[in-house]
């Protein structure tokens, strides 16, 4: 078993949502985690706020981001167990964020420190 | 992890208390940033709750956050600091001492000033409607326009011309002055029964929306008649107009989701509980000596929940349309009043005063002189039904004409 990290990422659209809106999202978003964690598949997660979100520079400049060029930005993230690139995929397919055009999960497996990855 | 269940519309009914208790604590001219805030404040529910669980005492929590939200907006933002009230800003320059008050009389009070400062004579009445819906109701801009039946732009540019009229206006969020409760309600009480109307009769096919819509309006006259100052015989007229006419809500769609008029309607599905309230703010709103429109509209209501045809019934609806037509004319009124004429009097009485109105550019006048005409004389009925079809908007209407056409063709 290997652990994935499913990274939302979406376009900064967010603000002008709806209350009505934001809360069928978060319905969504409980239910998709609840069918993981049914599985006992579910590690853990969290969502990043937008707010006070800083960019810290090569050169040392730090900027209030990640907005301006960059069109999408990371929601959050959720860490499942998985047998394969293919299971976790099938959880990452199951994401509200997907609803939205131009919304993505990125699945990465998390490296284990067992000498082999 | 708790994952108790929110209940519904639990975001949208803590963002107009949200978002009317800080725009009243900032100022209209900070109405954008009174509604960032409180969008903000749902956002970071979105992040943590979806995947911490729904805390303990929702409200609470949202509260907290808001007003943290508020604070820091307060205190960080310089150029905010040097445009802000001078009151603010010496609390701000002491930041613990900013206290936004959410308790419950400061909401009601909060919402209700607002509700006068958007119903401002100066802004369109199509932006206070918007503006209403948005700040006072807690819509967003889709749902908003999808309730007009237009795009988002639109509604977005209306919004905008909104608030630049509040704020070069100087609309104070403030309850209007003894002396100028009562013209300034008249404007409170229109935008509220268009609001009302917007979704009794809109054309979009959203049935949900359209019922929130009818709810939001009574909620906000139930606000008006709650306050002493406010609770005149008008408003009370108006409220129990809106009770009568949403107790057919159940009744006015078949499960195949097609109109079912008035005539035709199961009157066992329509909602007593509504009647009644209906009939007690009938009887609230006879105080005083000023009968206005709302008063020969309700009175008019309270007869079509008595299903059963009588003489009685409709001699009355036809003297109350009569009043009506007189204190404002227009001529949907008077299409109705003329179908109270068939009722009462006689199809061929009705026909000629029908025809009298020239109508020619709208599909009711058309479906009207067809039902008419359908006992007299059949050509001439599938005729005026035929030009309906021509001027009507919606495919429901049009098929929903058709088939009185068929109907006709199979005699």
């Amino acid at each position: 078993m290997e652990e994935y990290a499913l990274i939302m990422r979406h376009e900064d659209g967010l603000k002008v949502a709806s209350p009505e809106q934001i809360q069928t999202w978060m319905k969504q978003t409980m239910d998709w985690i609840d069918h993981i964690k049914a599985q006992n598949k579910f590690v853990g997660g969290t969502g990043l706020p937008f707010a006070d979100a800083k960019v810290v520079w090569y050169n040392n400049v730090v900027t209030n981001g990640p907005f301006g060029d960059i069109k999408e930005t990371i929601g959050g993230f959720i860490t499942v167990k998985a047998e394969s690139v293919e299971e976790a995929v099938e959880f990452a397919k199951g994401s509200p964020v997907l609803q939205g055009d131009g919304n993505s999960v990125e699945v990465r497996k998390i490296a284990k420190n067992d000498g082999v990855h | 992890m708790n994952q108790q269940e929110l209940i519904p519309h639990l975001f949208r009914t803590e963002f107009r208390k949200i978002a009317a208790v800080i725009c009243k604590f900032l100022g209209i001219e900070h109405i954008e940033l009174a509604e960032d805030i409180a969008s903000e404040t749902f956002l970071s529910a979105l992040e943590i709750w979806s995947y911490k669980g729904v805390p303990e005492n929702p409200v609470a929590w949202l509260y907290t956050v808001a007003k943290n939200k508020a604070r820091n907006q307060i205190t960080r933002n310089q150029l905010f600091s040097k445009k802000i009230a001078p009151e603010i800003k010496h609390s701000a320059s002491k930041n613990t001492e900013i206290e936004i008050d959410l308790s419950e009389k400061n909401i009601t009070d909060s919402q209700l000033q607002m509700l006068f400062a958007l119903c401002h004579p100066a802004i369109p009445v199509e932006g206070q409607i918007g503006l209403s819906l948005r700040i006072l109701c807690g819509f967003g801009i889709d749902e908003i326009a999808n309730a007009f039946l237009t795009n988002k732009e639109t509604i977005n540019k209306r919004l905008f011309r909104a608030k630049e009229k509040l704020r070069t206006e100087k609309v104070q969020i403030a309850f209007p002055h003894t002396s100028e409760i009562s013209n300034r309600l008249k404007t409170v009480l229109t935008t509220l029964y268009l609001l009302f109307n917007e979704g009794y009769y809109s054309e979009t096919r959203d049935d949900v929306l359209r019922e929130d819509l009818c709810l939001e309006a009574m909620r906000l006259t139930h606000l008006l008649v709650e306050n002493g100052q406010t609770n005149s015989p008008e408003v009370n007229a108006l409220l129990s107009l809106m009770c009568f006419h949403s107790s057919r809500f159940p009744a006015r769609k078949n499960e195949r989701g097609e109109i079912v008029l008035y005539q035709d309607q199961d009157e066992t599905l329509w909602n007593q509980e509504l009647i009644a309230n209906g009939v007690y703010y009938l009887h609230q709103s006879s105080r005083g000596n000023k009968i206005s429109k709302y008063h020969i509209e309700a009175n008019i209501a309270y007869w079509h929940t008595i299903k059963a045809d009588t003489k009685e019934k409709w001699e009355n609806i036809l003297q109350l349309y009569n009043h009506l037509l007189q204190i404002e004319y227009s001529p949907i009124a008077a299409l109705n009043r003329t179908y109270a004429l068939s009722k009462a009097n006689s199809k061929e009485e009705a026909i000629t005063e029908a025809e009298k109105l020239k109508l020619e550019g709208n599909h009711f006048y058309f479906t009207l002189l067809g039902e008419l005409y359908a006992d007299i004389d059949i050509k001439k009925a599938i005729h005026n039904f035929e030009r309906a079809i021509d001027l009507a908007k919606t495919q429901t209407d049009k098929l929903f004409i058709q088939k009185k056409i068929n109907k006709l063709k199979e005699y």
